[in-house]
């Protein structure tokens, strides 16, 4: 750990502006920044803290859309009511994420913007190479330990899964991030890795979240995230699925359905190719387990993460199947 | 106290404060407010920070260190290498083995683990020293290393002749049994993972050296500080009043200490050093991982006529380390022909260590997962096939069971649990998505005997003390010597005060093996006894006291008053009778000990291992037994496995306090739940390092993977085993878990995970 200036902005104009400085990092719950810090992989040399900021933790739920501030606690999120009724699989999403105590400091925003759970990445000092913290200094994780590590959306610079949960019901849902100036997709927002494993967001110096926006839909309505793991909490997702299902009039044609994948993919995956595969279907088991497969299109593996290409699937499925039974 | 202890005070025939009564921890109050101070709690004046260097290779040479950029950082006092930290002396092992070099470094010049100490920066603050050591830099000649048991360099390894166990011909017995089965078990690297990580406070004044530390085992460690540095025994004294959980790993003096004490001595100031998480994987050795391959041959009945068993385990390049895995697999079944043999292999790691039952655990492991394919080969129902295999007698020793209430713990447990309930056919039992299955296996820890001396004082209040070098690491000695002492002297347990964690304290041995209990309540109890005896023997005999003039041969002290046992005469409270006496207290000293023993025979008693009595010395053979019975729940998709139910059966003799006991027991339950399903140190091969060596990434079972879990004692006073009839608790629970586990995915899936931990894509 080294010395650091503190700044506490008091309003976004003044973190927008501290945030534009080189070496500069904004601090909110700070779970992922102290952690990283700790491990040598975060150096800033300016701290911006935004976790003073008033009005940037309002949660505001309507059918139509919800709009939540960039500082609204984790579980906040996850125990709003309105959440819970409109866009289940978020808050589902949140309350299976990390633990009691780092949720109640978490804010949505930092949940975003968390880094890869890789232990090379998280190991500078036994393992100098890794392109995602020092650009053409090689992969450490390639050919090493690579349980935890994506299937979908890999480059050779790059294998790193993105460990959050959040993300994966967002982009299912189309959400948007508030960066100011641009709003953007979820998933235009998160960045695979190609050959450039250093950029992960498209956000630019001086730009703040301040909130996220969430599109109403009868498929978020009726929707759900189904994360596995050893662990049965406190830990992150081996595979997991967040998946939406607005189903005909008949109860068991499907209108409108989204899937997206975590733990699988270097970035919040969604899978339009088992969405195309089921719209306008009636469900049945057999079916909805073979598009599932789908998902898998594209996948490599590493040797030890081979596994998750038999599981994404059937977390899927299952996701998928649960909420077709619940018609 | 609550209403459910209530419940339990008032359905036992002990009396709450009596020895074998339900009373809560006496120290949870200052746990649980934050009293507690904990060994390197301790705020000194002048206290200085280390933080250590580590070898990011796993083996090779230190060519070069560049310490200067570090050396001028803010802050910094010194910098320790190789080269510059002042030179100890060699220190004897644990069994009291002279050293094996005159000297000792502990900060290594030869590198033969990642990890490795290499260097330490000492600073006025910690952050300071965190700073500065980031800029040490160092340079490697590096050499290929072996990072595991199944790298091709490791080869079979050295045959620990020790460990050879046979009787009959086991291999001819085995070729001619109509029934066979051959399998191999492996159990990976563990880690303790204790919340309290290792680190110590060293100060020095003059030739004396206070260490707080957590510990163990006082004396032991003294001992080693004292032989580091050449000063006489009693200048060291080590401080641990309580220990945030060592599970084995906190009983010996280790390098990082080294370089703490000889920092504190170098600089002339006190210096703390805490190891940081990762560092608490790489700086002592965890459970070994571990091979292991079972061949049991039984007749069409199921009766079994061989065992053959061969053992593997790591140990480091340059340290031993057996972890004995014939241990449970040569006593749990009578057998007429046996071989077990093991081997150990060197890898490049720091040398393993003992962790909750070493031996026993992945011993049991590898017997009871084999028992039960036995069984399944056979079509026996498991608990049949372990009931025709009863041991009557210790197979191996060939020695009557002191207590062996196995037979009870099945018929408890199974009772219990349901266990006639089963379907015996695998993936016959399902709740949806969910595949069930029901698995059992026994458990078995050997009754390690030691010895203890404890004081024992009555104040002029009339209040008792009880001092004693041992220690509590949660398990409960506070209470159980309050308890002692209160039942021997016939006062309340809130009377007595214990003292524990401090080397000048009257002496004990390691806090290992789950024999600190029976050693200590039994050195309580003789010294209480004796300061019972000068009491009374003081009422009877001072002409100031009012009983002289009873003129009888015996009084009593009961709810701290002393009286006549026919209740004529006065009665008076202890104070009373201190102040008629005009004494300020009465002390005394009890010991284990045969009073022939020498001094010399004493210190080494305390201080090396090597005096621990065997446990079938004489005509015995003394063991605690357990039998678990466990219900898993398989994701049929996604191969997770959930614990949903565990019944255990537990003889550990006479409990001295059933409700710590139980506490125990559920602990090691749970430890071995992480065990079976979670608990991995996944070695990235390429460098021989852990890279999980964190909590986050090393998964230990959380409060969500733990179901209700019931323990019922089938103990009775075993008195072959200890003065008050108790027999080993802490360790017993953890053995068996992970087999019992591991049948019960079986029998939920149909398939046979060998290889701990069963994590989801074995399953899938
Ligand atoms: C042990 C552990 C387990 C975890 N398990 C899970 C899990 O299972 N699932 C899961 O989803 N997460 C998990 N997490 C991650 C956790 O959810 C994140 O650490 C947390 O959400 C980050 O939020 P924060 O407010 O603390 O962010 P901070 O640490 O304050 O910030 C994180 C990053 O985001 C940036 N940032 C913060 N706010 C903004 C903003 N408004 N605009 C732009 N940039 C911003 C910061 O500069 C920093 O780089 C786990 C974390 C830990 C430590
Ligand atoms: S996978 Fe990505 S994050 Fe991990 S070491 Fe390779 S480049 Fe770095």
């Amino acid at each position: 750990m080294r010395d650091f200036s503190y700044f506490r902005a008091d309003n976004i104009e003044a973190a927008r502006n501290a945030a534009a400085l080189p070496g500069a990092m904004l601090l909110a719950g700070g779970t992922t920044l102290i952690d990283l810090a700790k491990c040598g992989v975060a150096e800033p040399s300016t701290v911006i803290d935004i976790s003073h900021i008033k009005g940037l933790n309002a949660i505001d739920v309507t059918a139509d859309r919800a709009v939540i501030g960039a500082l609204a606690r984790m579980s906040h999120v996850a125990d709003d009511p309105q959440v819970k009724n409109l866009f289940p699989a978020v808050s589902e999403a949140l309350w299976q994420a990390a633990s009691a105590q780092l949720r109640n400091m978490a804010t949505v925003g930092g949940n975003l913007m968390q880094r890869t759970r890789c232990p090379y990445f998280r190991d500078p000092q036994n393992f100098p190479a890794c392109n995602k913290r020092a650009p053409g200094s090689g992969c450490s994780a390639i050919g090493g330990v690579t349980r935890g590590h994506a299937v979908l959306g890999v480059s050779e610079a790059c294998i790193a899964t993105y460990p959050g949960d959040l993300a994966v019901a967002l982009v299912a849902f189309d959400a948007e991030v508030d960066l100011g100036e641009r709003k953007l997709k979820v998933e235009d927002f998160f960045l695979a890795p190609g050959a450039t494993a250093e950029q992960e967001h498209d956000i630019r110096p001086g730009e703040v979240i301040t909130a996220i926006e969430i599109p109403g839909s009868a498929a978020a309505r009726r929707s759900t995230y189904i994360k596995v793991r050893d662990r049965q909490s406190y830990e992150f997702a081996a595979a997991s699925a967040a998946v939406g299902l607005e189903l005909e009039s008949d109860g068991r044609t499907v209108r409108d359905i989204r899937v997206a994948l975590g733990g699988v993919a270097t970035k919040p995956w969604r899978v339009r190719a088992v969405e195309d595969a089921l719209k306008g279907k009636a469900l049945s088991e057999e079916l909805v387990r073979k598009a599932s497969e789908l998902a898998m299109e594209g996948a490599v593996d590493h040797g030890a993460n081979h596994y998750k290409i038999a599981l994404a699937p059937r977390v899927i499925a299952r996701a998928i199947l649960e909420l077709g039974e619940t018609a | 106290m609550t209403v459910h202890d209530m419940k339990h005070a008032a359905s036992d025939s002990a009396r709450l404060e009596a020895v074998g009564g339900r009373l809560s921890r006496v120290d949870g109050p200052a746990k649980i407010t934050g009293a507690a101070k904990y060994a390197f709690e301790q705020q000194l004046e002048g206290l200085t920070h280390a933080v250590l260097v580590g070898a990011t290779i796993a083996a090779g040479k230190v060519s070069a260190i560049d310490s200067r950029a570090a050396e001028t950082a803010p802050g910094v006092l010194a910098v320790l290498t190789p080269d510059t930290i002042m030179e100890l002396k060699g220190a004897s092992d644990w069994l009291g083995n002279p050293p094996s070099q005159p000297t000792y470094n502990p900060l290594a010049r030869e590198v033969t683990y990642s990890g490795q100490h290499i260097a330490a920066v000492v600073a006025e603050t910690f952050e300071q020293a965190v700073a500065a050591a980031a800029l040490v830099k160092v340079w490697y000649d590096e050499t290929p290393a072996i990072v595991d048991l199944s790298d091709g360099k490791a080869g079979d390894g050295i045959p620990i002749d020790a460990m050879t166990k046979e009787w009959g011909d086991a291999q001819a017995a085995f070729a001619a049994a109509p029934v066979r089965i051959c399998a191999a078990y492996n159990t990976p690297r563990e880690f303790q993972a204790a919340m309290e990580p290792h680190g110590l406070i060293a100060r020095w004044e003059g030739d004396e050296l206070t260490i707080w530390e957590p510990s163990q085992w006082l004396d032991g460690m003294a001992r080693t500080y004292a032989e580091w540095f050449g000063v006489p025994f009693e200048n060291v004294r080590l401080v641990s009043p309580y220990i945030g959980g060592g599970f084995g790993s906190k009983a010996l003096a280790l390098a990082h200490s080294a370089v703490a004490a000889a920092a504190a001595k170098m600089l002339g100031r006190p210096v703390k050093l805490v190891l940081n998480r990762p560092q608490n994987f790489t700086s002592y050795g965890g459970r070994a991982a571990t091979r292991q391959t079972v061949a049991i041959g039984a007749d069409k009945n199921g009766r079994i006529q061989s065992i053959v068993h061969r053992g593997v385990n790591e140990t480091a390049v340059d340290g031993m380390w057996v972890e004995p895995l014939g241990s449970v697999t040569s006593i749990m079944y009578a057998t007429p022909n046996f071989s077990s043999r093991q081997n150990v292999v060197r890898v490049n790691t720091v040398v393993p260590g003992a962790k909750r039952a070493p031996g026993e655990n992945p011993s049991a492991f590898g017997i009871e997962c084999a028992i039960d394919e036995l069984a399944h080969e056979l079509g026996l129902d498991p608990l049949e096939m372990r009931l025709i295999n009863y041991a009557e007698q210790d197979p191996h020793a060939k020695k009557a069971w002191s207590t062996r209430q196995l037979r009870e713990a099945f018929a408890a447990g199974a009772e219990a649990f349901g266990w006639a309930k089963r379907s015996a056919a695998p993936r016959s039992m399902r709740d949806g998505h969910q595949l069930i299955g029901w698995g059992m296996a026994a458990g078995t820890y050997p009754v390690r005997r030691a010895h203890g001396e404890a004081v024992v004082k009555i104040l002029a209040d009339g209040s008792v003390v009880v001092e004693s070098s041992s220690i509590d690491m949660g398990q409960g000695t506070y209470t159980i010597l309050a308890q002692t002492a209160a039942e021997t002297l016939g006062v309340a347990v809130e009377r007595v005060s214990v003292k524990l964690g401090d080397s000048h304290f009257a002496r004990a041995g390691v806090t290992g093996g789950s024999r600190l209990a029976g050693v200590m309540t039994g050195a309580v109890y003789k010294a209480a006894g004796q300061a019972l005896d000068e009491l009374i023997g003081l009422a009877l005999s001072d002409p100031r006291s009012p009983f002289q003039k009873l003129q009888a041969n015996t009084l009593q002290v009961r709810d701290g008053r002393i009286a006549s046992p026919r209740g004529e005469g006065p009665e008076l409270s202890v104070a009373e009778f201190m102040a008629a006496v005009g004494r300020e207290q009465i002390e005394a000293k009890g010991d284990t000990l045969p009073a022939s023993t020498t001094a010399e025979e004493r210190y080494a008693n305390y201080t090396t291992i090597a005096k621990s009595i065997p446990h079938t010395e004489g005509d015995y053979s003394r063991h605690s037994w357990c039998a678990h019975f466990v219900e898993v729940r398989v994701d049929e998709d996604f191969g997770t496995v959930r614990v949903s139910r565990v019944v255990s059966a537990l003889d550990s003799g006479r409990l001295y306090n059933p409700k710590l006991a139980e506490s125990q027991w559920k602990g090691g339950i749970i430890m071995g739940i992480g065990q079976a399903l979670l608990e991995e140190g996944i070695v990235d091969r390429r460098h021989g390092r852990i890279v999980n060596g964190n909590f986050a990434d090393y998964m230990l079972p959380t409060n969500a993977d733990i179901p209700d879990i019931q323990t019922i004692s089938v103990g009775i006073p075993d008195p072959h085993s200890s003065a008050l009839g108790g027999k080993g608790v802490g360790e017993l629970a953890i053995v068996g878990i992970a087999p019992a586990i591991a049948n019960a995915v079986f029998h939920a899936t149909g398939k046979r995970v060998r290889d701990l931990p069963i994590t989801l894509e074995k399953l899938i």
